[in-house]
């Protein structure tokens, strides 16, 4: 395979985060009734996470040199 | 002002412009510039994954599961990640095997089986078919409720029309006009539509702007931002679960897991992202970019969901139309003009790219295999089917479309059509054992494929299907109460008694339970045959170096180019054939097509040209009828892949012995260059040793002279005379002697007799037999020897040598009378040293390497008084090659230049044990 295979490797990695913080129990533990400044916890932790998710990917991909 | 027509005019013109980027996109890509070849563009085209169903529907989820819309784009999101890898290798293996459809791909994967191929097309067809129903109800309905502005009425409250004025029908024969269009122009070997792409993308964009729109103005115009409605809504105790999860997290785990399949296998998600593929490097930046996509369009859901329930407070108004009706109680005529053309969009995005793919399907691996079968009876005289081809997929987009029409009106406001989005992903989810099967596994067999997708789609039909049909009342609802035949454990949704499941949870663990179970057990009952072999080789291993034209590895038999040219024609049109075989000659560097030779490439090349057209269950089947072939057993594909593995590790191989031979060719390049300058060495030796042996010669033959010539010699001179001739004799002897010894030492043919030795008992004697060469001359000897010495290994004659070779040396050099000698031995370490010093003129340091060198001497050793040299100059070489031999080291010690006078010759000997104990050091 003549692909970055760090590249490979940090997107896998990314994915394995992913299936952790957007799953049960992480997501248990942000539903509860709080607010964000005045979003609710669980609204902001998986919109906030799902965006960290999407800069992560970004950063990887873009920042690869092969 | 919102009137019939003025929506009517603006769908049209909506369309219209499609059709125009279409066709612009189209005319470029024939001019050789494409539009489409930008990764933004692949990014967005993918994105024909949000239809109507997320258009309106996410909110509608929202408001009755508050985040539980979400796991559908957050599954994406993650799958998307894994790409880099998955996706890339689809793509790879579906060019480099022309592969058009998902169930094309299956097909050649396991065998290039046409029953495989027409399993994946049926239960495609049904799990989508509803799915295109779905996307015309968004459209008819997003329509009647547009049409009734500015009052807000509910399509089920709104008089159904008849067939001919549905304004639906007529936008779902547009779209089949517009996918037969830009879908059917013609027929591609790798069935790509650039203008189609253009056109995605741009609704695409669309449907994202519209969106936002109206969560902008819903977020920010009708409320106060996010916080305000959230605050709101908090305090409603009817909406205040919403803003928890309260669903349970198996559900949120088996959407996240149906959503990552549907991205990758979905009919048309496969179209866009593998068919439509222009360069596999887009798939990079699409990693983030339409994850991105996902994000954005799901930001203002929940906000719209919340703000539409408590706007329309027990109003009656479906939550799946606010999107539209909250712009339409705000008399935004223009943002819900707006909303209409973005479901429009999405609506016409997937339907077109979902028909197209269907129909391919359809056409490849449903209707020409029947069709095929007949045609030996009817239809081999036709001599061009490629027209027949695109009338076949024509007319399967028509039926596919008009299929979703009629689906659309007999199931109206029927839970059977409500739920379809994921019961269709449901479907679509039993593609992944035999995918993921085909992409990392090499036993998956054709008959194992046949049984796990049997087995997970009746699974399917029986636990989700048929109690969608049933809640609709299209069945009777008696299986769903009691179980078929009334036995409990056959409860469609509690199955052999599982409960406390959701019915999606419920029917992905049984069907994959079925589907997975019955794929690797029917698999692993036999050996996958020749063809399986090969196939699943082609398919796993496709990122290893060297697979393009592989698979002509695995085709023997004779075929003849007038064969495979006019049945390619038959099915790609005669030009087209002809180009296609013709830009094949220029790569294998052949002049014209006659000169062609029909071999395995090239059978393989017609077979895939004709794979993007028919499919390659189909090419198979076609090729096999013009070509002799002789099928290859399991086990010379087995021998074919051993060899491909051993001409790897072949290649390996001799890669590192190139590697060691230019390693050994330098050490042999440094071995010459020693070797001639040993032949130097061994000229000078030659020449040095001739030199020495004539010296004594010259004299012992001028004195003998002498005598034979002058027999009145006095009797004192020829005593005299015959002195000196018995003296150069001996000299001569001695010479002959050390050079035979020290050509014994270097040759290593020397005798050795290795044994513990008293080195403190060897000196001993060597000076005793040296007292008499001291006594001559009066030099002084003092000797230091310790009491005792550890024993070391040594011969014992050659180190008695060694000792009196160094003290006749220094007796040589020392000055009669004033000479002193002394000779030390030590224990240092794990060595005993001994010194031989004397007090004579020294050595200078340029003669210090000299002296032992063959038949060099210092220069200060010639007799004073003859001037003759005194030794061979051998004696010092000898005694060093027998030190190093017994593992010692022999060295000088001398500074003349510095005033100190005399030299100490020194060597040291490892002892036998290393470690002795203390007390015996000296």
């Amino acid at each position: 395979m003549n692909r970055s295979r760090l590249t490979g490797q940090r997107l896998v990695a990314i994915f394995l985060l992913g299936c952790v913080l957007l799953n049960y129990p992480l997501l248990f533990l942000f539903n509860r009734d709080a607010n964000l400044f005045g979003i609710p916890l669980l609204y902001a932790y998986i919109f906030l996470a799902w965006a960290g998710l999407i800069g992560l990917m970004a950063w990887v991909i873009e920042l690869r040199r092969d | 002002m919102l009137q019939g027509w003025v929506i009517a005019l603006a769908s049209f013109a909506y369309l219209g412009v499609l059709f125009a980027i279409a066709w612009y996109g189209d005319r470029r890509a024939d001019a050789g510039h494409s539009i489409i070849a930008n990764p933004t563009i692949y990014a967005l085209s993918l994105a024909v994954y949000c239809t109507t169903w997320t258009y309106y529907g996410s909110v509608g989820r929202a408001a009755a599961t508050g985040i539980g819309f979400l796991p559908i784009y957050l599954g994406p999101t993650l799958m998307l990640a894994l790409w880099w890898f998955v996706m890339l290798k689809i793509i790879r293996i579906a060019k480099a095997n022309r592969l058009t459809s998902i169930a094309d791909f299956v097909a050649a994967r396991y065998g290039k089986s046409q029953l495989l191929g027409g399993l994946m097309t049926v239960i495609a067809v049904i799990g989508v078919v509803p799915y295109i129903a779905l996307q015309l109800k968004a459209v008819s309905n997003s329509f009647t409720i547009l049409l009734h502005y500015p009052e807000i009425v509910m399509p089920a409250r709104a008089d159904t029309l008849p067939v001919l004025q549905d304004s639906t029908l007529y936008v779902a024969l547009i779209m089949a006009a517009f996918s037969i269009l830009f879908g059917t122009r013609h027929l591609d070997a790798t069935e790509r539509h650039e203008g189609l792409v253009a056109a995605i993308a741009f609704e695409s964009l669309v449907k994202l702007l519209a969106f936002l729109a109206v969560g902008l103005f819903v977020t920010f115009g009708i409320y106060d931002g996010f916080a305000d409605i959230f605050t709101r809504a908090s305090i409603e105790p009817r909406l205040e679960s919403l803003l928890r999860f309260g669903g349970n997290y198996s559900s949120w785990a088996s959407l996240t897991f149906l959503s990552m399949a549907a991205i990758m296998l979905l009919p048309r998600q496969f179209q866009v992202a593998v068919v439509e593929n222009v360069n596999e490097n887009h798939l990079h930046r699409a990693i983030w970019q339409f994850p991105l996509y996902l994000l954005l369009i799901n930001l203002f859901v929940l906000p719209i969901a919340l703000g539409g329930l408590l706007l329309f407070e027990g109003g009656g108004v479906d939550a799946d139309t606010f999107v539209l009706t909250l712009p339409m109680a705000f008399q935004q005529q223009g943002l819900a003009l707006l909303v209409f053309i973005g479901g429009l969009s999405a609506a016409t995005g997937m339907v077109i790219v979902e028909t197209i793919a269907l129909s391919t399907m359809v056409c490849n691996d449903l209707i020409m295999p029947i069709m095929l079968r007949w045609q030996w009876l009817g239809l081999s005289q036709r001599s061009d089917l490629s027209w027949q081809l695109l009338n076949i997929r024509r007319w399967a987009i028509v039926i596919i479309l008009l299929l979703g029409y009629l689906y659309f009106r007999v199931a109206g406001e029927a839970y059977a059509l409500v739920g379809i989005g994921l019961i269709s992903f449901s479907a679509v989810a039993q593609f992944v054992p035999v995918i993921v099967g085909a992409l990392y596994w090499k036993g998956g067999t054709r008959a194992g494929a046949l049984a796990g997708l049997s087995a997970g789609f009746l699974v399917w039909t029986y636990t989700l299907l048929l109690p969608s049909f049933a809640k609709s009342g299209w069945l009777p609802s008696d299986f769903m109460q009691h179980g078929l035949f009334g036995v409990t454990l056959l409860l469609p949704q509690q199955l052999f008694g599982l409960s406390g499941l959701d019915e999606i949870s419920h029917c992905l663990f049984w069907s994959m339970f079925a589907n997975i179970g019955a794929y690797v057990g029917v698999s692993l009952l036999r050996q996958p045959n020749a063809r399986e072999a090969g196939q699943a080789t082609l398919f796993v291993d496709a990122f290893r170096a060297t697979q393009t034209r592989a698979g002509a590895r695995f085709w023997r038999g004779s075929a003849q180019v007038q064969d495979l040219l006019p049945l390619t024609a038959r099915f790609l049109g005669p030009e087209r054939a002809r180009e296609a075989f013709a830009s094949y000659a220029q790569r294998r560097g052949v002049a014209s097509l006659a000169e062609l030779v029909a071999d395995a490439d090239l059978v393989l090349y017609a077979e895939s040209l004709l794979a993007g057209a028919i499919g390659s269950a189909s090419a198979r089947a076609m090729v096999a009828s013009v070509v002799q072939e002789e099928p290859l057993g399991l086990d010379e594909v087995m021998n074919i892949l051993d060899e491909a593995s051993q001409v790897r590790a072949y290649s390996r191989q001799l890669e590192r012995q190139s590697q060691e031979l230019s390693a050994a060719t330098r050490e042999l390049r440094a071995a010459n260059q020693r070797l001639k300058e040993l032949d130097r060495l061994k000229d000078d030796f030659m020449s040095t040793i001739t030199h020495e042996l004539r010296t004594p010669l010259t004299s012992i033959r001028a004195f003998s002279e002498i005598l034979h010539d002058d027999p009145r010699t006095a009797l004192d001179e020829r005593k005299r005379f015959l002195g000196i001739i018995v003296g150069e004799t001996e000299r001569l002897t001695r010479l002959i002697n050390q050079v035979l010894d020290l050509a014994k030492i270097e040759s290593g043919k020397a005798e050795w007799h290795i044994a513990e030795v008293n080195l403190r008992e060897v000196v001993k004697q060597s000076v005793e037999s040296t007292s008499q060469l001291f006594k001559e001359r009066s030099i002084a000897l003092e000797v230091d020897l310790p009491d005792s010495v550890p024993p070391i290994l040594a011969d014992h004659d050659r180190l008695i040598q060694v000792i009196i070779n160094l003290l006749s040396n220094a007796v040589k050099f020392c000055v009669p009378q004033a000479g002193r000698v002394a000779v030390r031995m030590r224990q240092e370490g794990g060595m005993l040293r001994m010194d031989v010093a004397d007090n004579g003129p020294g050595i200078r340091h340029e003669d210090q390497t000299i002296i032992f060198e063959k038949f060099r001497q210092g220069g200060q050793s010639s007799d004073v008084l003859t001037g003759k040299p005194q030794g061979t100059g051998l004696g010092l070489p000898i005694s060093r090659q027998i030190i190093e031999r017994c593992g010692g080291r022999l060295w000088v010690e001398s500074a003349p230049e510095n005033g100190k006078e005399g030299a100490t010759f020194s060597f040291t000997l490892p002892l036998r044990i290393l470690d002795q104990p203390e007390k015996e050091r000296a």
